[in-house]
């Protein structure tokens, strides 16, 4: 690279070619003012405020958008450059209001900084000349639009275009009248604007403010905390804006490679329910202990002392294998470990497991059978330098926003994109394939691609000598699978399979990104092992860019299931089964230990069902709205002796607790999530605990002690610390250690950097293994009294069981209710159109909800969320389970669709409203 | 978010005739970036106007935001956004009609068609544009029908011109 030299306000700098005089005066140390700057975004050079004098130029430049060049002598502060920057200032403030009183940006504002370093006031009365005046847009649920404030720096339009690839917003109109809007003018919800506040972010003035922050602290009275955000397994790292022992905003961190700078609508404004009203505060117990009688404040020794005893009582009893619990994908890292301790090591059986049983299981077996490890193998960054990006079975922008982002960008970039999915999703915008499959024919489309794939040659047969085995069968079993055929199946046309898999397998480096429409199967570790297949095939793994990517759900699903949260590990993946495993925890806690792998969670409920399983501890998750067939689960937990809830809001499943026991959100705790891509990061205690509410490794500890077993690292940097000496992986991880960015696990010294990817010379069970896979049909298909397909997912603007997002205002308040998707075809057949009411019912019961006619869904396919309780997805979803994993089929259903009577419309009205009553009002 | 969810088939926007017109003003600049203000006089001279509809239309097929074309549209005031009038009157509010009653010529216009600058009557057959000087200072006040100029008007003589329109547009 050339380097140019130059001097800047009398001192010589050197720097790149192509550098601005801005940056090369940032290098200085020398603070060049810029309104419509910033580093992540195109030049604009627009508002002139960064000019500078160079030696022989005519002109002051502006520095932003002016290269250096070999030989510049340039002054930043002279009369000339102050004066021209005073104009700039005057010009501004002749049309800016005069609020900085109450303004949220007062003492964060560039403008108002810029005039206080330039001595520039108000114009004089009567001098200022004509004002605009727009009237304030207050139309949406998260941020205020002050045009009136506005200097038209631009910065929010780029942050939209080029950070977001949106472009919601856009300078309308002319001179006087220019401002920033959407088409049309219309509020920023009947836009393509998702929320994200990007743009909020990126003002440097008053003009877009958060209502969450309007009144409620000055920025010099704000400290900002870096922290994980709770929601989804990208695990962004955010900012939280805290002033006393209040949370009052948040925005996104520049500081990790997992999300750099960028968050979504949940990170950005769904953390409100951290201080809703309506937290448990207090423990609660059963009044008279009667299994109906009503849920009452207790103390933390009553209700510590009532679990302790009756677990004690239900295991001395019945036996160990009479007692479970369920961890909390939602938890950190340290108090998983802690909650699978007292599971193994107290209560004595390996009776644990927790939803990622529901949402990843087949990822962990499938891949583990095929690497040797069931995680991601590549990281967030690579994902937009891959060429060819595989999207299966994943609505990337709703479900992981982030993530969603580096797809955009990798297509901008050049990249092609092939989407798999039954759905019009966002991204099948961008795709030049859409491979639009019937619901649960993933392995067929898999195994045509690699026909297609071995029939033009087009294997890497270099990678699948050297690094793999069981190759022939595999070829054995995808022969039949022609194109022609696997079309009947799929409903793919035969020459996009033929272009797919071309296109991946001719790629330099092709990524397969995907998510619960591959898992959520009763197919689903085969569908895993078809992924894997093909990755092998085509030596797309063990390399940058490349990689099999399951994309998690819950921020720390990763790590509950790094923890040991699982029936059958260990923390690492470390069999129950395998005796020096056994025997080194046994060492390590002091306990004995079960070497019988335990049961799943829905084993357990069909256990508790069945009167085997009497006392259950759940901690932090809600079987009630996130596990399949809810009117079985229901059952189940009501059959059992004695339920032990921990969580932070009185959610479904909590109602039926014998004991309620307050934990703490994310904000008010200490230790590390680990992110989907295996990053293990800090959570930071931002504000101390609500109420009576205590630390969740507390509660656990205490509950251990109760029942004989006082552990001595209780608080996280300990737990980490014990974790990491019995688990390889994590050896050489600490809390310590994790500083700003974190760490990607395998890390196992305290010198080893983290790993980017994985199975780089080797797979980590030595050889790939090809597993020959056939098609086999979803549980349960569409007949004549049930004929449609029902399949779920989630939306951008909620999250998984609603508990933490329907309780935030903003989110509560765009999307409050279900809009179940149907093709026009069917709602016209129905006689349903946009916005009615429906019932939708299977074999296992019914809902009522509302609907949405869009050709997003095929003719033949219903789409709901199962994020509303009211008009719950998951009564009418199959509990058939794959046999290897035993993760439920969430993705085929067969249902019967009809209008709803008027009866059916009233009652849902008078359900599951309260939450977003209470929101509109709260908080 | 209220875009992608819209149920997909192409509604119709104007007469077919000017539909399939726009469809093949879209096939022709498919490929060619940036050429959206030709894109858009071209719309325009098929309908009229830029329908909303047809912006949409032009921002999924060229992949080009709607805030751009929209930002564009409201940019030069050679965009109309609203169907436009068959007969554009123009009164002139440049500083010699105004010194001479321009502003009671544009009252009377307003009151006779009951709209106001910038707006179209209902039935499409008057457009109300206001517009500084036109060029014919001698004559103030000045009005201009279509391409016939009127000046030395009061307000009393525009009922009858305007009248003259109407009668046209009504035998044509
Ligand atoms: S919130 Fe995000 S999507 Fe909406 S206008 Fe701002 S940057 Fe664009
Ligand atoms: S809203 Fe803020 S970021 Fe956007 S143009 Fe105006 S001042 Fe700049
Ligand atoms: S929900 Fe996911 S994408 Fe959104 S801010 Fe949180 S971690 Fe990032
Ligand atoms: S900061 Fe350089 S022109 Fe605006
Ligand atoms: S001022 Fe009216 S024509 Fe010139």
């Amino acid at each position: 690279m050339k380097m140019i030299n130059l001097t800047i306000d009398g001192r010589p700098v050197q720097v790149p070619e192509g550098t601005s005089i801005l940056d090369a005066a940032g290098q200085l140390g020398i603070e060049i003012p810029t309104l419509c700057h910033a580093p992540e975004l195109s030049v604009a050079g627009a508002c002139r405020m960064c000019v500078v004098e160079v030696e022989r130029a005519r002109n002051l430049p502006a520095s932003c958008a002016t290269p250096v060049a070999e030989g510049m002598v340039v002054h930043t502060e002279t009369p000339r450059v102050q004066k021209a920057r005073r104009v700039v200032l005057e010009l501004m403030l002749a049309n800016h209001p005069k609020e900085c009183l109450l303004c949220e940006k007062n003492g964060d504002c560039r403008l108002q900084d810029y005039a206080y370093r330039y001595q520039v006031n108000w114009p004089e009365a009567g001098k200022g000349g004509e004002v605009r005046t727009f009237p304030i847009d207050t139309t949406n649920p998260f941020f205020i639009r002050d045009h009136q404030k506005c200097i038209l720096c631009g910065k929010c339009v780029r942050a939209c275009q080029e950070v977001r690839g949106v472009a919601a917003i856009d300078y309308a109109n002319r001179g006087f009248y220019t401002k920033i809007t959407t088409a049309y003018d219309v509020p920023l919800q009947e836009s393509p604007c998702q929320f994200c506040g990007q743009c909020v972010d990126a003002c440097p003035v008053g003009a877009l403010t958060p209502r969450q922050s309007i009144g409620v602290g000055r920025a010099w009275e704000i400290r900002k905390v870096q922290t994980t955000c709770t929601y989804c397994g990208v695990g962004c790292s955010i900012d939280l804006h805290v002033k006393g022992d209040r949370v009052v905003g948040a925005s996104a961190s520049k500081m990790s490679p997992a999300n750099r700078g960028r968050i979504c609508v949940k990170g950005k404004f769904g953390w409100d329910f951290i201080h809703r009203p309506d937290r448990l505060t207090t423990p609660l117990v059963r009044k008279g202990g009667g299994k109906d009688a009503e849920l009452v404040p207790a103390s933390w020794e009553e209700a510590l002392d009532l679990v302790a005893k009756r677990l004690g009582e239900i295991r001395d009893k019945h036996g160990s294998e009479a007692l479970a619990g369920l961890t909390s994908a939602k938890a950190t890292n340290e108090e998983n470990y802690l909650m699978q301790k007292l599971t193994r090591g107290v209560f004595g059986t390996n009776n644990i497991d927790h939803c990622a049983r529901l949402c990843h299981a087949s990822t962990v077996a499938g891949l583990a059978m095929a690497f040797g490890s069931g995680a991601m193998t590549n990281s967030i960054e690579e994902i937009d330098q891959s060429d060819v990006i595989l999207v299966m079975g994943s609505n990337t922008t709703e479900g992981h926003p982030v993530i969603g982002l580096q797809v955009k960008n990798a297509v901008k970039k050049g990249a092609k994109l092939i989407v798999a999915d039954p759905r019009k999703i966002e991204l099948t915008e961008l795709a030049h394939l859409h491979l639009q499959l019937v619901p649960g024919t993933n392995v067929a489309l898999l195994n045509g691609l690699m026909h297609v794939i071995l029939a033009e040659g087009l294997q890497s047969q270099k990678f699948i000598d050297s690094r793999t085995e069981g190759f022939a069968r595999l070829k054995e079993a995808v022969a039949e699978y022609t194109p022609d055929y696997v079309s009947k199946i799929t409903g793919v046309p035969a020459e996009k399979i033929r272009e797919a898999a071309r296109l991946y397998a001719r790629a330099a480096n092709a990524t397969i990104l995907y998510a619960m429409g591959i898992t959520q199967h009763t197919t689903g570790t085969d569908n895993v092992l078809s992924i894997a297949n093909l990755a092998m095939l085509c030596g797309q793994v063990g390399r940058p860019y490349t990689g099999v990517d399951p994309l998690r759900g819950q921020n720390n699903v990763q790590g509950a299931c790094d923890m040991g949260g699982l029936p059958n590990v260990y923390p690492g993946y470390q069999p129950v089964d395998k005796p020096e495993n056994r025997e080194k925890f046994e060492a390590s806690w002091g306990a004995e230990l079960s070497d019988k792998p335990g049961l799943t969670v829905t084993e357990i409920m069909a256990a508790a069902e069945a009167g085997k399983i009497h006392g259950l501890y759940i901690f932090g998750e809600n079987p009630m709205m996130s596990d399949p067939d809810l009117n079985h689960v229901e059952k189940a937990l009501r059959h059992l002796d004695f339920l032990v809830v921990q969580d932070i809001f009185l959610t479904e499943t909590a109602a039926l607790a014998d004991v309620v026991l307050p934990g703490v959100s994310f904000a008010e705790k200490d230790g590390s999530f680990t992110n989907t891509e295996r990053r293990v990061q800090r959570v930071r205690q931002a504000v101390p605990p609500v109420g009576q509410a205590r630390q969740d490794w507390e509660i656990i500890a205490e509950v251990a002690e109760r029942m004989g077993h006082p552990w001595e690292n209780r608080k996280p940097a300990d737990v980490m610390r014990e974790m990491a000496a019995l688990t390889p992986i994590y050896g050489g991880i600490s809390l310590e250690r994790l500083g700003d960015e974190g760490l990607q696990w395998p890390c196992p010294t305290p010198e080893h950097p983290g790993t980017p990817y994985l199975h780089a010379d080797k797979f980590s069970r030595g050889p790939g293994k090809f597993h020959a896979i056939t098609f086999r049909k979803p549980a349960e298909l569409p007949d004549k009294e049930y004929p449609l397909i029902l399949t779920t997912g989630r939306i951008l603007f909620h999250y998984h069981t609603g508990t933490l997002s329907r309780r935030s205002k903003g989110l509560g308040t765009l999307r409050p209710y279900e809009r179940a998707e149907i093709n026009p075809s069917d709602a016209e057949r129905l006689d349903l159109a946009d916005g009615d009411f429906a019932v939708v019912k299977s074999r296992r019961g019914q809902v009522t909800t509302r609907v949405q006619v869009t050709d997003r869904v095929p003719a033949g396919v219903v789409f709901m969320t199962f994020h509303f309780k009211e008009s719950a997805a998951n009564i009418l979803t199959n509990n058939a389970v794959d046999p290897v994993a035993k993760i439920p089929e969430f993705k085929v259903a067969a249902v019967n669709v009809r209008k709803a009577t008027a009866a059916e419309v009233e009652k849902l009205a008078g359900a599951g409203v309260e939450l977003v009553a209470a929101t509109g009002e709260g908080a | 978010m209220s875009q992608a969810s819209q149920a997909g088939k192409p509604a119709r926007i104007g007469t077919p005739r000017q539909d399939a017109a726009l469809a093949e003003i879209l096939g022709e600049y498919k490929h060619e970036k940036g050429a959206l203000i030709p894109v858009l006089q071209k719309t325009q001279e098929v309908y009229g106007y830029v329908p909303r509809e047809a912006m949409a239309r032009i921002s999924q097929d060229l992949k080009v935001p709607m805030s751009k074309l929209y930002g564009i549209a409201t940019f030069y005031a050679q965009f109309h956004l609203k169907p436009r009038g068959e007969n554009i009157i123009r009164v002139c509010q440049g500083t010699a009609c105004h010194v001479r009653g321009g502003a009671r010529i544009l009252e009377a216009v307003q009151k006779e068609l009951g709209i106001k600058p910038g707006e179209t009557t209902p039935d499409l057959r008057f457009t109300i544009e206001p517009v500084a000087c036109l060029g014919a200072c001698g004559l103030s006040p000045v009005m201009m029908v279509n391409d016939d100029t009127y000046g030395r008007l009061t307000p009393e003589m525009v009922s009858e011109i305007l009248a003259r329109y109407a009668r046209a547009a009504e035998s044509a």
